[in-house]
């Protein structure tokens, strides 16, 4: 018996493709979510609209909040350590959650180095966007990539800015020759093996999910129509008129993402969605995607 | 021979690429319309709640169910799937096809940390032993008179692979590994079904 392999950790990310991951805060949220249909719920304080607007560090949340969402659930539980704070990670670890990502919501711990995920029997989800940081998360360890999108603004620009990335970059390797690549590596600041694996699958070698601003049903299934796996939705739910409802719509058009006639059914009389913030007028310094590198 | 995989939700993509390693095109199954003419279904690794919700809402625990027990239907479920067979998962209200004669434990080993590979013995498969990988697996707690045990952890003897009649169930993920001999052995259960 072998535990926290290669295979089991992105297998686990595998196996809530097509799903949708929610942001909770408290044990009720956590039972919404999951009667919502949710794949698996991240367990925070705050949710990133929230941690915008109180601003201060924003931490690992604290672990006596994880440990009652994760009794609440059946569905896998996530929380987030602060990037480069292995400690904290350590911490998630020993509570026996299912996944960490370590992000960029929180205040980094640590401005050069990310985490060396490799080092853990958990498996971690890593923000990227573009090409080249999900590789370098990948080289790190990271079992599972999102979008960063800019979380807590209900605003999925960003989001598709890097899915974009992404997608765009890999199509470009596939028209590469192969002495091309190394040159390509070096571009891209990414291990030259993870490259060439890219190439010739034209795929990440891991689940991508897409996550940060978004806030609709539509949104949702236009992430997974540009090829996300799956998709985090964070203050998107709970920050709207009515969660239950939003939570379970979004769920149904992540499924049925190709077919508008049911994304259109489920997008009907779902109340207010959260108010969204425009990221072009907002100070370079309140934007949360450039943290880590 | 058409083959399914329903794809509400979790590992669908890894099992049609295994189909397709034994010459089949498989079909992705979301609504009920997909399921005509279907010989064989798959019920991926996933969320059972999630999968099992997204059933109800759309009209597809009913015929799966029917088909199945009509034996115009083999049907395969892996992790998720075998608990969806199942007729009962020790009193966790979700919904469940419930047509296999099964009591399945869910995340019986504990959380993601605790999940692992091991080799399993499937002697109806050949001599060489299976490589299984198991997330947040569940086990067949017990079975009723008709379920043949297909295979145990070599560890501490937990049933992780069943069969009965045309229904197979496992605990494991068979279509994230290279191995096709359990997919094989499948489709040979769907050539069985009179179409």
């Amino acid at each position: 018996m072998e535990k926290g392999t290669w295979l089991v950790k992105t297998g686990m990310a595998q196996m809530l493709k097509g799903g949708v991951i929610m942001d909770v805060v408290t044990p009720e949220q956590a039972r919404i979510a999951e009667d919502a249909g949710a794949v698996a719920v991240m367990a925070l304080e705050r949710v990133p609209a929230d941690i915008r607007v109180q601003g201060g560090v924003a931490r690992m949340s604290d672990p006596e909040l994880v440990l009652q969402i994760k009794n609440a659930v059946t569905i896998p539980v996530m929380a987030k350590c602060r990037i480069g704070h292995f400690v904290e990670a350590q911490v998630l670890e020993a509570l026996g959650i299912d996944y960490i990502d370590e992000s960029e919501v929180l205040t980094p711990a640590d401005e050069e180095h990310h985490i060396d995920k490799d080092a853990f029997t958990i498996p971690f989800v890593c923000g990227a966007r573009d090409l080249g940081e999900a590789l370098r998360r990948i080289g790190e360890g990271a079992a599972m990539i999102r979008t960063k999108g800019e979380a807590g603004t209900g605003n999925v620009v960003e989001a598709v800015r890097h899915i974009r990335a992404v997608g765009g970059a890999i199509r470009r390797l596939q028209t590469m020759r192969s002495e091309e690549l190394m040159a390509q590596a070096k571009e891209l600041g990414a291990p030259h093996s993870l490259v060439v694996e890219v190439a010739e699958r034209g795929a990440l070698p891991v689940v991508n999910f897409s996550a940060g601003g978004i806030a609709t049903p539509a949104d949702a299934a236009l992430m997974m129509q540009l090829g996300c796996d799956g998709n985090f939705v964070g203050s998107g739910i709970f920050k709207s008129e009515d969660p239950a409802i939003r939570a379970a719509a979004i769920v149904k058009a992540t499924t049925h993402y190709q077919d508008p006639e049911i994304v259109a059914e489920v997008s009907r009389g779902l109340g207010e969605p959260m108010s969204g913030l425009d990221v072009r007028s907002m100070p370079s310094e309140e934007l949360l995607a450039p943290r880590g590198w | 021979m058409n083959v399914g995989v329903l794809a509400l939700q979790g590992d669908v993509r890894e099992h049609v690429e295994a189909l397709c390693d034994l010459g089949l095109s498989a079909k992705v199954v979301k609504l009920p319309r997909d399921l005509e003419d279907l010989q064989g279904l798959i019920i991926p690794g996933g969320e059972s709640t999630t999968i099992g919700k997204l059933m109800v809402i759309y009209d597809l625990l009913e015929p799966i169910r029917e088909r199945i027990l009509a034996g115009k239907m083999a049907a395969w479920g892996t992790c998720a799937g075998m608990i969806l067979l199942s007729k009962d998962v020790g009193g966790h209200d979700q919904p469940l096809l419930g047509v296999m004669d099964t009591c399945i434990q869910r995340n019986a080993f504990g959380s993601q940390v605790d999940s692992f590979e091991a080799e399993v013995l499937i002697q109806a498969i050949g001599d060489a032993p299976f490589p299984a990988v198991f997330i947040r697996a569940p086990v067949v707690e017990s079975i009723g008179p008709n379920v043949k045990v297909l295979g145990r952890l070599p560890s501490n003897g937990w049933t992780v692979a069943i069969q009965q009649e045309m229904m197979l169930a496992t605990s494991f993920h068979p279509e994230i590994v290279k191995d096709r001999r359990l997919h094989r052995h499948f489709l040979t259960l769907c050539s069985l079904v009179d179409a």
